[in-house]
């Protein structure tokens, strides 16, 4: 699907969003009739600090004017790995725009993450990894890291990381891992509705707490996180 | 002649201890109140992590971070030390899952402030995907706990720098203490060259890598609120200075910093180098702050340096 087909499938009641060199900015009309806010990257634009913070002013600007839920759509490059981007302080950048999403979502404009395309890395930690639900559509291919660079650190040949990738979801690129590891917490269908679908979503939202350690656990994809997560939390909650 | 170990205070030996030298535990036993670091599943437990065999690499019994409470000054902190030493203080599956039930904690109890030792190149590459999510569950329980009023505080030092996904974890801290070999950033400079080619970043040239991503660069920036030299000691100090100073998260903060970086990329935006941006900051013979002292630099940024305070 391209964007301007996921955009309509979505929103058949309108909407105004525009990309810009990349960046998705705007606003559009759910079934309910109430506002929901967009936001993006699009054609794997890398995810630098000017686009960053065109992203973060967005949502800023819309916390206390309006209400509704936001709407992260992603089909980015990795962070944009420059020599500007870094002396400029991207971790700054990268970091606000997660930090003003999930501020949203703490404090009633809960957030959705829709994956439809590349991300990775520091671009993928800011946008849909930001947002309370990551959702992923069939065909996204996001890569935390991808194999050719991972075989050249790891000085393993692509065949030996390619065969090791069939029995662990724990390294290997692709939305079915991420799935697995409860980090894409559903994955949409193409052939029917967007809407029908985000409204089912929204009439569901799971609550604001972090459950995704929980979800890796029950999908088999990450054993430890959890138990280890709240082993941590009762020993430090008993030192108080 | 060296006096005998035992009349050595532990201030003394703090001192004398270089951060970017020590060990994950001998950064926390100096910094911390004497004798007062407990450790919450220590290496005696042998939480290993479950996917370096897949690789045949060794396993560490602590993976690489160590997570626990003790005493600053006779109040208590939470603590966490990611070991440089170890995958590069890479994150993993169990390694991030430490920290991230340690600020779970935190924000339950709402009044104990974290101090997060990075040391670390972001994310281990062999458990890729685990370690992403660590990091986004991670930044998620920074800012839930800094919402409950928790101030968290990180210390940069390390020899591994603070990398990748450990860059945006720095971001969300309530406040930043770095040391000159202390290098934040989220794409490292071998990372650059082999995506943009040695015209756009040459990882060899070191000079180039500290006065880009190093703690001068840093605290001058206003990325992080105090330089320290590079002892333990010196860092004790700063995190209690960072602790008297933080205040709770709000919206004022986040519009803050997004006025904070506009204008950030307003001044220096253009700039072509660090010292491009040191001289812009106006700091006459900018190009010699690499070579100066930490007393003079502290003077020097104490003066000139922007902070980041009230606006992160």
């Amino acid at each position: 699907m391209t964007l301007d087909d996921i955009i309509t499938s979505l929103f058949p009641d309108g909407h105004e969003v525009r990309s810009d060199k990349g960046v998705l900015l705007g606003s559009a009309t759910l079934r309910s009739g109430d506002s929901m806010l967009v936001l993006g990257v699009a054609d794997r634009t890398a995810l630098g600090v000017d686009e960053a913070l065109r992203l973060s002013g967005h949502v800023l600007r819309s916390i206390g004017r309006d209400s509704g839920p936001i709407l992260v759509l992603v089909d980015s490059d990795s962070q944009r790995m420059s020599k500007r981007d870094e002396l400029l302080g991207l971790n700054e950048f990268l970091a606000h725009l997660a930090k003003v999403l999930i501020h949203a979502d703490m404090n009633g404009r809960p957030t959705i993450g829709l994956l439809y395309g590349h991300s990775a890395a520091g671009a993928l930690l800011a946008t849909g990894l930001a947002t309370r639900v990551l959702v992923g559509l069939p065909g996204a291919d996001p890569a935390v890291m991808d194999l050719p660079s991972m075989a050249k650190v790891t000085k393993l040949s692509m065949e030996a990381l390619e065969e090791k990738a069939k029995s662990t979801p724990v390294f290997a690129p692709g939305l079915s891992n991420l799935a697995q590891m409860g980090a894409v917490h559903m994955i949409w269908s193409n052939t029917t509705s967007l809407a029908d679908q985000l409204e089912a979503l929204l009439a569901d939202m799971p609550a604001a707490r972090d459950g995704r350690d929980t979800l890796g656990k029950v999908r088999g994809g990450r054993l430890k996180a959890a138990e280890i997560a709240e082993r941590v939390r009762d020993l430090a909650l008993q030192a108080r | 002649m060296t006096a005998p170990l035992k009349d050595i205070t532990p201030a003394e030996r703090a001192r004398s201890t270089s951060f970017y030298e020590a060990s994950a535990r001998t950064r926390l036993e100096l910094l911390l109140d004497a004798g007062s670091f407990v450790e919450f599943i220590g290496p005696e437990q042998r939480e290993v992590s479950p996917h370096l065999k897949i690789f045949d690499l060794p396993e560490q019994f602590d993976d690489g971070i160590v997570v626990g409470h003790g005493r600053l000054d006779g109040a208590q902190v939470f603590v966490a030390a990611q070991e440089g030493r170890f995958m590069g203080g890479a994150f993993g599956e169990v390694h991030g899952a430490k920290l991230t039930g340690l600020l779970r904690a935190a924000r339950q109890i709402g009044s104990i402030p974290v101090l997060i030792l990075f040391d670390t190149g972001g994310v281990r590459l062999q458990e890729a995907n685990a370690g992403e999510l660590a990091i986004a569950e991670i930044m998620r329980a920074v800012m839930e706990a800094r919402s409950s009023g928790v101030k968290v505080i990180g210390l940069i030092g390390g020899r591994s720098g603070c990398y990748g996904g450990g860059g945006l974890i720095a971001g969300c801290c309530s406040a930043l203490a770095v040391s000159e070999p202390g290098r934040i950033a989220v794409s490292g400079p071998e990372v650059i060259e082999t995506n943009r080619g040695v015209e756009e970043f040459d990882s060899r040239d070191r000079a180039l890598v500290w006065r880009t991503m190093g703690g001068k660069h840093r605290r001058l920036l206003g990325a992080a609120d105090v330089f320290a030299a590079d002892n333990v000691q010196d860092f004790r100090e700063a995190a209690l200075e960072l602790l008297g100073l933080v205040g709770p998260l709000g919206l004022e903060r986040l519009k803050a910093e997004q006025e904070r970086l506009a204008d950030r990329l307003r001044r220096y935006g253009a700039c072509e180098d660090a010292v491009d941006i040191w001289t812009a900051e106006g700091i006459v013979h900018a190009e010699t702050v690499p070579e100066l002292p930490a007393d003079q630099f502290i003077a020097l940024a104490d003066r000139i340096g922007r902070t980041s305070r009230d606006a992160r």
